[in-house]
């Protein structure tokens, strides 16, 4: 579809059907300089005569891109040609535009930095619609470059033509249609710095072909001119010391810390703040590794999968500090009745989170990692003049709560292999310093539960989107970005059928990625809201990838893709595969978790309730003992009027 | 529900009336009108947005329309402290009997007649919206055979300029 053959017409490369008669291009006869050398040049600061292509390449090497997951196709082939020759920049060539980005994704999850793809026009582009809307969720800084149909066709429904900057402008952060080659410099270094700066996100490239043919001249630093954007980092102090004062006077207040502490490295920050005020944590499905799992103040994830702890910690606080975090469904539940005494702080880099869903009390715009460093000036200030706040009767509360209910699961009988268990181990065994990479669905909630998480970025998944199939390509190229940690995706057999062919990708360039396929034969987060709310009728979700058959066979799948296969079925050789698969270092490794068909994600609030509806196991609600339950009732609690 | 008026300052480039028109309906919002045009200086538009909405919407919508690299500033105008304008041209049945008629109408709200047949007259009307639905009322009655109107422009009253203001802060 988008290899080039013999049989390819200019038609297929790209180029109007009336350019079949037209000689090459005048950029193709002169002999192009290379990249090194047009390099020197450009570092002299003057400007340098090249294509559009190169001036592309050369963009890219000044904003200290080292890697760019794609596949080449018609109209973004000359931008390849260049790209040949750079030593700085790898091009590593995936079997599916969708893995580019979320590798992508996964490469900039992992470090910081911003990812990069490329794509040709049309089909190409279009795969990339998935990874750049689950990037635009997740504020995942990537920048994706298409090749577009030549100007002339633009509009003509040409062969390969899509509006792919049409059909992102919603799931962007911004977006360029370069229609000049002159531009290009300066569009480049604006997408970086848009896709890097505020609340991170997408942004989408689209060059059409002959833009990229043309000649132009090439120098840097370019004159960006953003007018209208300027994100708000260093937040109000008013507002700062307004949220002070609620945090001095709340009894019960809880930090809810989402994937904006991570995005803005405030890590060290939220920990310093957490030591000094004493305040009770929970950490999104975003969050996880923001602050220690095994901190004591750690209540563990909040939301429809959540802690008994940290979901109860939030209902029943009296101020929740939510530091960029947005309040999504997934953690509220029914907002109506989402922590119903709560005042909120909410801080956000992003202006339109705050009181988007829940009101603020205070709303703080600003970076994070400046929000919480002034945050903690002023609480200290205020507990140097005494008057700071006490919450030792409600740590002891959540602390109760925690040690009543913890996550944990029921290990099946017989010789069943608990999914728990397997991801249980297999956190013990790859330890923090590993990057654990899920995909969507019970493995991915088991995977947040049960791997404990001590350092930022060791957690990546596809939270607000929920896109099956991130799993493989991201930790392909979270490796990438990190070739000396382990790097462990951590997927289901339905995910991981979605993007295995990226495996080929890893063995040919060397990226030895892990890969735990946590295989129960079915789509199981589907299976088990059939289990529970459809009458256990199980429409569409048997995979047949263990129970009954083996279709997939994942060893041999593994096998064919020149990986390790290994396959665990029994609870006594967990460890060992999981050693075995750690041992090996030159090459990836699949390993089919066969494992138990019913286990279920418990705790669970199911949807559309109330989070006091928290069930730790089917029909099992927490058992609140007598003293504890007339401590919550409040004359205005509405929280079990079932609205 | 109550009207908002929203004057938005753009960078004048391709596509951004696209990206604004797509955050409303994306958002949930229907505009109700709509007019863009160049401002004083030439590298910024103005567009002028009618949105029917509560408050705490309009906030969120607002704030949506800030992230927007190509949107410069976002101002509501208060119709107390605005000149809002809408043009209107009414094609309407106007015949010898009736157009004296029709022509006191005109002449009534400040209209204009711009084109004259044997059988219709078109007219040339500019206001307010509510103007122009009380002018459209008494003609109907007529017979109105077409009829098209501009989107509502508005500015501030008083001295002060918001674009001067946005290219100022940017």
């Amino acid at each position: 579809m988008r290899t080039t053959d013999h049989a390819t017409t200019a038609r297929e490369s790209g180029d109007p059907i009336v350019s079949e008669t037209r000689p090459a291009t005048p950029a193709a006869l002169r002999p192009a300089p290379t990249p090194a050398q047009v390099a020197q040049q450009a570092r002299a600061k003057t400007p340098v005569e090249v294509t559009g292509a190169q001036s592309l390449v050369l963009a890219l090497e000044a904003m200290e891109v080292d890697t760019v997951f794609g596949i080449p196709g018609g109209t973004i082939l000359p931008a390849y040609d260049p790209l040949l020759d750079s030593v700085k920049v790898r091009h590593i060539l995936v079997r599916h535009e969708q893995g580019a980005g979320h590798a992508a994704e996964g490469y900039a999850s992992a470090t910081g930095k911003v990812g990069v793809c490329m794509a040709t026009s049309g089909p190409g582009a279009t795969n990339l619609v998935t990874p750049i809307a689950d990037a635009y969720m997740d504020s995942v800084p990537v920048v994706a470059i298409t090749g577009q149909v030549v100007s002339s066709a633009i509009g003509t429904d040409a062969f390969q033509e899509a509006d792919i900057r049409g059909i992102t402008m919603p799931i962007t952060k911004h977006s360029y249609l370069v229609t000049d080659a002159a531009d290009i410099p300066r569009v480049i270094a604006e997408a970086f710095h848009i896709a890097s700066t505020g609340r991170p996100g997408p942004v989408l490239v689209d060059i059409p072909k002959d833009v990229l043919q043309s000649r132009t001249t090439f120098s840097w630093p370019p004159k960006v001119a953003l007018p209208g954007y300027h994100p708000v980092t260093r937040p109000h102090g008013k507002q700062i010391r307004e949220a002070a004062r609620l945090i001095a006077a709340a009894k019960r207040p809880v930090l809810y810390v989402g994937g904006g502490v991570l995005r803005a490295r405030a890590s060290d920050e939220l920990r310093h703040f957490v030591e000094l005020t004493r305040i009770p944590v929970v950490t999104t499905l975003m969050a996880r590794g923001a602050l220690p799992d095994s901190h004591e103040l750690h209540l563990g994830m909040p939301g429809m999968h959540g802690s008994v702890s940290a979901v109860t910690g939030l209902q029943k606080a009296d101020l929740i500090v939510a530091l960029g975090a947005r309040f999504d469904d997934r953690v509220t539940g029914q907002l109506s009745t989402f922590a119903p005494h709560a005042k909120v702080v909410h801080a956000d880099i992003d202006p339109a989170e705050i009181s988007k869903n829940r009101t603020a009390d205070v709303p703080i715009v600003g970076d994070c990692k400046a929000v919480i460093t002034d945050l903690a000036e002023a609480v200290e200030a205020d507990m140097e003049a005494g008057k700071g706040g006490d919450y030792s009767a409600w740590r002891t509360r959540v602390a109760g709560w925690k040690k009543t209910y913890p996550v944990g699961y029921t290990a099946p009988e017989g010789e069943a292999l608990a999914p728990q268990y397997v991801i249980e181990r297999l956190g013990a065994i790859a330890g923090p310093e590993a990057v654990y990479v899920a995909g969507v669905g019970q493995h991915q909630m088991w995977a947040a539960q049960f791997v404990g998480y001590e350092r930022p970025n060791s957690w990546l998944n596809s939270g607000g989107l929920g896109t099956m199939g991130y799993s493989v390509p991201a930790a392909m190229g979270a490796q990438v970005g990190e070739p000396d940690r382990t790097v462990w995706a951590i997927d289901g057999d339905g995910c991981f059928q979605m993007t295995n062919q990226e495996l080929a990708t890893c063995v040919i360039n060397n990226i030895p990625i892990k890969v735990a396929v946590i295989n129960n034969s079915s789509l199981g987060m589907v299976r088990q809201w059939q289990t529970l709310f459809y009458n256990e009728r199980y429409s569409n979700t048997d995979l047949h990838t263990s129970v009954g058959s083996r279709v997939p066979d994942f060893v041999k799948l593994a096998d064919a893709y020149g990986c390790v296969g290994l396959r665990c079925e029994r609870p006594e050789d967990v460890d060992d595969t999981i050693r075995t698969a750690m041992e090996v270092t030159d090459r990836p490794v699949v390993v089919d978790f066969v494992v138990e068909r019913d286990a279920m994600v418990w705790p669970m609030v199911p949807a559309g309730v109330s989070n006091d509806l928290i069930q730790v196991a089917r029909d099992t609600a927490p058992q609140w003992d007598r003293e504890e339950s007339e401590a919550m009732e409040q004359p205005t609690d509405a929280d079990h009027d079932g609205r | 529900m109550s009207k908002h008026t929203l004057s938005v300052l753009v960078e004048n480039k391709p596509g951004v009336l696209a990206r604004i028109a797509a955050l409303f309906s994306r958002r949930g919002f229907n505009i109700e009108s709509l007019a863009v045009g160049e401002t004083e200086h030439p590298e910024v538009s103005r567009m002028t947005v009618v949105v029917d909405v509560e408050d705490l919407p309009l906030e969120q919508v607002t704030k949506q329309l800030n992230k927007l690299v190509e949107v410069l500033k976002v101002v509501e105008l208060e119709p107390s402290s605005a000149v809002q304008r809408q043009v209107m041209l009414i094609k309407v049945r106007a015949d010898a009997a009736t157009r004296s008629q029709v022509l006191e109408f005109v002449q009534m709200f400040r209209a204009k007649v711009v084109d004259v047949a044997t059988e219709s007259l078109t007219i040339e009307a500019t206001g307010t919206s509510e103007k122009l639905t009380a002018l459209l009322e008494v003609l109907e009655p007529f017979g109105v055979r077409e009829l098209v109107q501009s989107g509502m422009v508005a500015i501030g009253r008083g001295p002060r300029s918001i674009t001067d203001r946005a290219l100022r802060s940017a």
